[in-house]
């Protein structure tokens, strides 16, 4: 079993496999599956979420009204005008906010690695698609080598926004993406870790502070984010800039900051973006509780 | 290893709107019935720091209530588990307790009916993963990565070699074991974590054993 990315690029290379072989294949021996039951399983969660973005893409709100409809406007935009940061950014920045409108709206997504984070990695795959053109098993293969590098942070560091803030969750997520794309597009195992070190290292100390304690406001469009940074970060590993950082060092900063966050900013709704006199006032209004 | 399988980091699939506080507080929800073992008709949740500040907005109650009632995390029918829990006679009481705990996401949970009661803790580590750290009072580590069988039991010799001879007959391997008692001589717990899922028939058997004074099972 890999248990860091070292250990995970090195038996990618030792065997000259992939990243996602390396991970069928530890989950091959470990759940004593076959390959064609963990790709059924796998293309059971990437047809959710097609299914989900197809949803956003026809509008959702959310219950409380504060998010849904990005996804479609950005959309729109792209079809009138040329987005300055490019079609392939900006489709994948609607797909992931769309994703996590859905979320909000209580729809069914799957979690990767969270649920409020779930839009980085499928908003990046069905954007990166349109240029890419993978067969099915590729866009399956993407979801293993992002599952293999989250793994790899779960194990070492957290996942949660609740534990580590948002960098855990909205980080990581981004960062398993940039992964991904860097292999779908051809690039190394080692190339991978760059682009994932890259924007993890970008995401470090973000916090979790939603508005109200709902998956909503700032999740939905830190998720954005999340898929922006992991586009730029797979162009920057693809070009061939590496991190100065190793990127386990930069799993392991992520854990340490996460461990001097406050409780205030991880996942309680009591600082940050919540605690301003707009978060404030929408928490009253939805709760009509006054904290 | 806290995480063991790539669908942990990739799943699960769920109804929103969070992993930790929605699937994560469904399983918790579930592991309390499956424990229980019967119907329960009451439930009372105590909810802790990040839980207890947020757990409106997250659908933490109707997760905990779908979990009471044995849905999955991806049941379309979670939204609405509240309103359910009220027609099939399950009465839920939350609790914002302000108490330290360890994990920022604990839930502890008292289920029962009119005989019988089962209290656990259990905590959301991330993803929608969670862990089990407590029951009936006895501290234990129950991952959910393997099927499990609990045993409440009297702190006698003799008590484990009769569960383990009828795991053995069964040729049933044990991955992982821990035994813990509150006192010499009093009631204590037994953990066996397992290979693969136990039939009925087998647990049945272990209810008939020596000492033994409840059996519950976790399947993978």
């Amino acid at each position: 079993m890999f248990r860091t990315v070292k250990e995970l690029v090195e038996f990618a290379e030792k065997d000259s496999i992939s990243i996602s072989e390396v991970m069928i294949r530890q989950e091959m021996e470990v759940k004593e599956k076959t390959r064609e039951q963990l790709f059924e399983e796998m293309e059971t969660n990437l047809q959710v979420m097609e299914n989900a973005i197809e949803d956003a893409l026809k509008g959702v709100e959310s219950v409380t009204g504060l998010t849904g409809g990005d996804a479609v406007l950005i959309q729109n935009y792209m079809k009138e005008k040329t987005p300055l940061s490019g079609n392939l950014l900006m489709d994948a920045v609607s797909k992931a906010m769309g994703t996590n409108e859905v979320n909000a709206a209580m729809g069914t997504i799957c979690a990767t690695p969270t649920a409020g984070s779930a839009g980085c990695v499928p908003g990046t795959l069905f954007a990166v698609k349109n240029q890419l053109h993978p067969s099915r098993e590729q866009m399956i293969r993407y979801l293993f080598t992002a599952g293999a590098f989250g793994f790899v942070v779960a194990n070492n560091s957290f996942i949660s926004g609740a534990a580590g803030g948002c960098q855990a969750e909205v980080g990581s997520a981004g960062a398993m993406a940039s992964a991904a794309i860097v292999e779908m597009a051809g690039g190394t195992p080692q190339q991978s870790a760059e682009a994932f070190a890259m924007t993890l290292k970008n995401m470090l100390g973000l916090v979790c502070d939603p508005v109200a304690g709902l998956v909503e406001v700032p999740c939905v469009k830190r998720n954005a984010g999340g898929s922006s940074l992991a586009i730029v970060s797979a162009d920057m590993a693809l070009a061939g800039v590496t991190s100065r950082i190793p990127c386990d060092e930069v799993i392991g900063a992520m854990y340490r900051i996460g461990k001097q966050m406050p409780s205030s900013l991880r996942e309680t709704g009591e600082g940050g973006l919540a605690d301003t006199p707009t978060g404030r006032f929408l928490k009253d209004k939805l709760f009509g509780i006054t904290s | 290893m806290k995480y063991n399988s790539v669908f942990d980091i990739i799943g699960p699939v769920m109804i929103g709107p969070s992993s930790s506080h929605t699937a994560g507080a469904a399983r918790i929800g579930k592991a309390a019935r499956s424990l229980f073992g019967k119907e329960p008709t009451w439930a009372k949740i105590h909810l802790y720091e990040s839980f207890s500040k947020t757990y409106k907005g997250h659908g933490t109650d109707f997760a905990l209530a779908g979990g009471l009632l044995g849905f999955d995390t991806d049941d379309p029918r979670m939204k609405d588990a509240l309103e359910l829990a009220k027609e099939q006679n399950l009465k839920i009481e939350f609790i914002e307790d302000s108490a330290a705990v360890d994990h920022p996401n604990t839930a502890r949970i008292i289920v029962g009916n009119d005989t019988e009661s089962l209290e656990l803790v259990g905590i959301s580590i991330g993803g929608g993963k969670v862990e089990i750290t407590e029951l009936n009072g006895f501290e234990l580590r129950l991952s959910g990565n393997h099927p499990a069988i609990l045993i409440m039991h009297n702190d006698r010799f003799g008590a484990i070699a009769s569960v383990t001879t009828i795991l053995a007959k069964y040729q049933i391997n044990i991955g992982h074991m821990e035994v813990n008692r509150k006192d010499v001589g009093k009631e204590a717990l037994m953990v066996i974590e397992v290979d693969q899922n136990i039939d009925d028939s087998i647990l049945k058997e272990l209810d008939n054993a020596d000492h033994i004074i409840q059996i519950s099972k976790i399947v993978s």
